[in-house]
């Protein structure tokens, strides 16, 4: 399975390399998709990992187990649906093909396929696209 | 066979009117035969939804007193032009915030109006001895200014260039992004059910037609700027690159953001989504016959917006089913499309139009005046 997880570091595990071992001791695929580390020396990781369900399960109870957050989501990026004109604006930017016009002649966002970009946000006139970045 | 406006709007009166959307009528004319189909249907709906950046609005904001003579104006901090009498000003869609840029705009300002947010306006005048006063700050909203008036110079374009780029670098555009090396191509108006594409010969719309504008009955004022109805046109008299347009006006103070809507367009600017349903009466069978306009008959031409030297190449001519389907093919490469503009909304106000006149809360119009068959753009020559 592969699952998207957010993962909040505390500011003295900034360092820590959580991913590696993942890696080496829950043989888990890690994809990092966003990183960033705050003026505050907190962390933040938006990323995919594969891997069975036993070894996630660990690998997550390994995170918590150094007090690190950590949050399953769909994506970093979401859309208020109540703001959205469904323009389409944002299709142009998604080259990940994670926003599509459906039939209904409305915005649908395939989270699992987006690569969190962040495009679309500079691409909605209605500024109705956010990313937790 | 013929009708007359009277006769439709008679039939609206007794509840007897037929009235259908511009995509319903495709089916029932093929169901019916168009003979048959003018004869049953009296008013076919269109509508579109789209940036619209030739819009703005006329407002008199009140006396104050001691009075003053605005020269200048800030609506939340975004100029209105104030070089008219006292206090008249007209707020245009694009013009950008001096504190904010372009993350709010007059589109902005009108769209908070409407919504009945109270806006800050500071003003400034030189003195006059009828008009003492120099300067004032003041909370204005839609129910303390007196008139409020949308009033658009270029709106409901009359079929539009799809956009692309074929150069090395990503642009930043009125229509959107354009991704390098022709990745995607970006599309507006509404197809089948834009207003201008369904009757392109002005034959029912002219200066004085009641239209449907942001939530409330507006008028076409004038033909729209940019009116370029001697655009080439196809054997039927369809238009075949950017023609006609319409100026239109409607009172602010019955408007709904439901209809209407600021945009910001990256590194482009403010820009304005404005919603507009018009019926077209169905007048006899070559009405019908033109109101019947497919997605697959309207030709759309792809221009390269990488080059800027006009007029910029036509990559590709393609109708508007294929840009609608997401995906076309040029010089054998699959390139992406998507729109600009909310089809979904055009869809509900060519059906709540047909509800207000199957009703009878909105009565058809007979044009004042027509436009000009053909008339032809001018352009800017530096010196």
């Amino acid at each position: 399975m592969k699952i998207r997880l957010l993962i909040e570091f505390p500011e003295q595990l900034a360092t820590e390399p959580v991913t590696y071992n993942l890696v080496k001791k829950y043989d888990l695929i890690p994809n990092i998709l966003k990183a960033h580390i705050d003026i505050d020396m907190q962390g933040l990781l938006l990323i995919e990992i594969e891997g069975t369900e036993i070894n996630i399960a660990d690998g997550i109870k390994y995170m918590k187990a150094l007090k690190i957050k950590v949050t399953q989501i769909d994506a970093a990026i979401s859309i208020d649906m109540d703001k959205c004109i469904h323009c389409g604006a944002c299709i142009a930017a998604c080259e990940a093909g994670a926003i599509h016009c459906g039939n209904d002649y409305k915005i649908h966002f395939d989270h699992k396929l987006c690569r969190e970009c962040m495009l679309c946000i500079k691409a909605c006139p209605l500024r109705a696209i956010q990313s937790i970045f | 066979m013929s009708k007359t406006i009277k006769e439709i709007n008679e039939k609206i009166a007794s509840g007897k009117a037929v009235v259908v959307t511009a995509d319903e009528i495709i089916d029932l004319k093929e169901n019916l035969g168009a003979k048959k189909a003018a004869e049953v249907v009296d008013v076919v709906t269109t509508a579109t939804f789209g940036p619209m950046c030739s819009s703005g609005a006329f407002l008199n904001v009140g006396h104050a007193t001691p009075p003053i003579r605005i020269e200048k104006m800030y609506l939340n901090d975004v100029e209105s032009y104030a070089g008219l009498a006292a206090v008249d000003t007209y707020i245009g869609a694009t013009q950008a915030s001096t504190t904010l840029g372009d993350e709010y705009g007059g589109a902005h300002v009108i769209c908070d109006l409407i919504d009945g947010k109270d806006i800050t306006l500071r003003a400034f005048g030189k003195g006059t001895d009828c008009y003492p006063r120099k300067e004032i700050t003041a909370k204005i909203s839609l129910s303390t200014i007196n008139e409020a008036y949308l009033y658009n110079p270029r709106n409901a374009y009359q079929g539009y260039n799809a956009a692309a780029n074929t150069s090395s670098k990503r642009l930043f555009t009125y229509m959107g992004i354009l991704q390098p090396h022709l990745s995607n191509v970006t599309y507006c108006t509404s197809g089948q059910l834009s207003p201008l594409l369904n009757d392109p010969a002005y034959r029912t719309i002219g200066i004085g037609t009641r239209i449907f504008l942001a939530g409330t009955q507006g008028y076409v004022a004038w033909m729209g700027t940019q009116f370029n109805s001697a655009a080439p046109r196809d054997e039927m008299g369809r238009i075949l690159s950017p023609g006609g347009t319409l100026a239109v006006v409607g009172d602010m103070k019955k408007m709904s953001t439901n209809f209407i809507s600021p945009a910001v367009f990256e590194r482009y600017g403010v820009s304005i989504f404005v919603g507009i349903g018009i019926p077209i009466p169905i007048i006899d069978e070559d009405m019908l016959n033109m109101v019947s306009i497919k997605d697959s008959d309207i030709k759309m031409n792809i221009i390269d917006y990488s080059v800027s030297e006009a007029p910029r190449p036509v990559l590709k001519t393609v109708t508007y089913e294929e840009l609608k389907s997401g995906q076309i093919m040029i010089n054998g490469k699959k390139v992406r499309t998507s729109p600009i503009t909310g089809y979904n909304k055009a869809l509900e106000i060519a059906h709540l139009l047909k509800e207000q006149i199957i009703s009878k809360q909105f009565y058809l119009t007979e044009k004042l005046e027509s436009f000009p068959a053909h008339n032809k753009l001018n352009s800017l020559k530096s010196i």
